[in-house]
């Protein structure tokens, strides 16, 4: 356009088109990366906890305090709760709002129980005198699990809220988006549990 | 897993697939519930072997209940996770093994230079002997130099 001739004009450069982006479309792979820095987090609690575990300092050891039928009661009931999220989301898929509703709130039932078991847990802990600060074993494993259980918390929350959400505005395409964001949040929160119960509570009893 | 490990010439063979390539796909009730059964059974198993104690061998089953681990969380990336080397052209798969790469690096390296350090540093004597007990599960490092 403005090739050699010196014109004063201010030079502009346009795009041949715009692109035109749908609203959130790199929410998913941004949320992603979300998720991978965590994995991260969670990677140095789990490094910090295979250099510490082993140091009791004359305290009670992983199997003198890990009960495991209720670990494992534990595991399931995350598990459990992964499934009925999926539901949720095939449900969220065909616009189906009751189902959707139906599915998340027994998804929050069973995370609920998880937190009420692993709460139960830590507190039976701490009455035997096993808190975090009685070794460096037990503070590892108190910030590697207690960090899970607190992620698992704010997943509630905003579990809560997304289903205010959908009930408010139903199963518009932002609500969606979120409801995906959630699911790859949830399914996340137990693709770590996998590593807590075989490397803290498994190898913990077997050592 | 075979399409999660090859990045490269799968993309185009797995015809199956193809209908739901879209960026977040959601899999359907049947892919769930094989997740779902699949998860039951690599949970149910290592618990059962360390409870029972069928095997007798503490660093056997270790090694075990460590694969069933690993075979869990490929279960659960491709069945609930929906991962695979098509979405986001790719680049979820690259964040992933990125990630991957630096997990294995922090923790190996971690437990690594710790055993050597607490092997070095400790007096000799009986506490020498309840640091090699604690170690015990990293006796297949304990051979390097």
């Amino acid at each position: 356009m403005s090739s050699t001739t010196a014109t004063l004009e201010p030079r502009a450069y346009h795009l041949p088109e715009e692109p035109h982006l749908h609203e959130g479309h790199s929410t998913m792979l941004g949320f992603w990366m979300y998720l991978m820095s965590d994995c991260l987090i969670f990677a140095i609690l789990f490094a910090t906890y295979a250099v510490l575990g082993g140091n009791f300092a004359g305290g009670p050891g992983p199997k003198d305090l890990f009960d495991l039928p209720l670990i494992a009661l534990n595991t399931a009931m995350l598990l459990f709760s992964s499934i009925t999220y999926g539901f949720a989301m095939l449900a969220m898929e065909k616009n189906k709002v009751s189902a959707t509703q139906g599915w998340l709130f027994i998804t929050l039932l069973f995370g609920g129980a998880f937190l009420f078991i692993e709460l139960y847990e830590f507190s039976h802990l701490i009455h035997e005198g096993a808190g975090p600060w009685r070794s460096a074993f037990l503070s590892a494993f108190f910030t590697l699990v207690g960090t899970h259980g607190l992620h698992v918390t704010f997943g509630s929350i905003w579990l809560i809220t997304l289903m205010v959400q959908v009930a408010k505005k139903g199963l518009i395409p932002a609500n969606k988006r979120r409801l995906m964001c959630l699911s790859m949040f949830w399914h996340f929160l137990d693709v770590i549990w996998i590593g807590v119960f075989t490397f803290v509570y498994l190898m913990g009893v077997l050592r | 897993m075979s399409d999660a490990v090859h990045p490269h010439g799968h993309d185009h063979s797995h015809g199956h697939h193809d209908d739901h390539h879209e960026e977040g796909s959601h899999g359907s009730f049947g892919s769930y519930m094989i997740g779902f059964g699949l998860s039951v059974i690599l949970t149910a198993i290592p618990f059962w072997l360390v409870m029972s104690n069928v095997l007798g061998n503490p660093a056997l089953t270790g090694v075990i209940i460590m694969a069933f681990a690993a075979v869990q969380v490929v279960v659960h990336m491709i069945y609930f996770l929906h991962m695979n080397t098509r979405i986001e052209s790719g680049w979820s798969f690259m964040a992933m093994m990125l990630t991957i790469v630096l997990v294995v690096i922090v923790l190996s390296g971690s437990m690594w230079v710790m055993y050597h350090m607490n092997n070095n540093m400790m007096p000799h004597g009986d506490m020498n002997m309840s640091a090699t007990h604690d170690m015990s599960d990293m006796q297949n490092m304990s051979e390097m130099p």
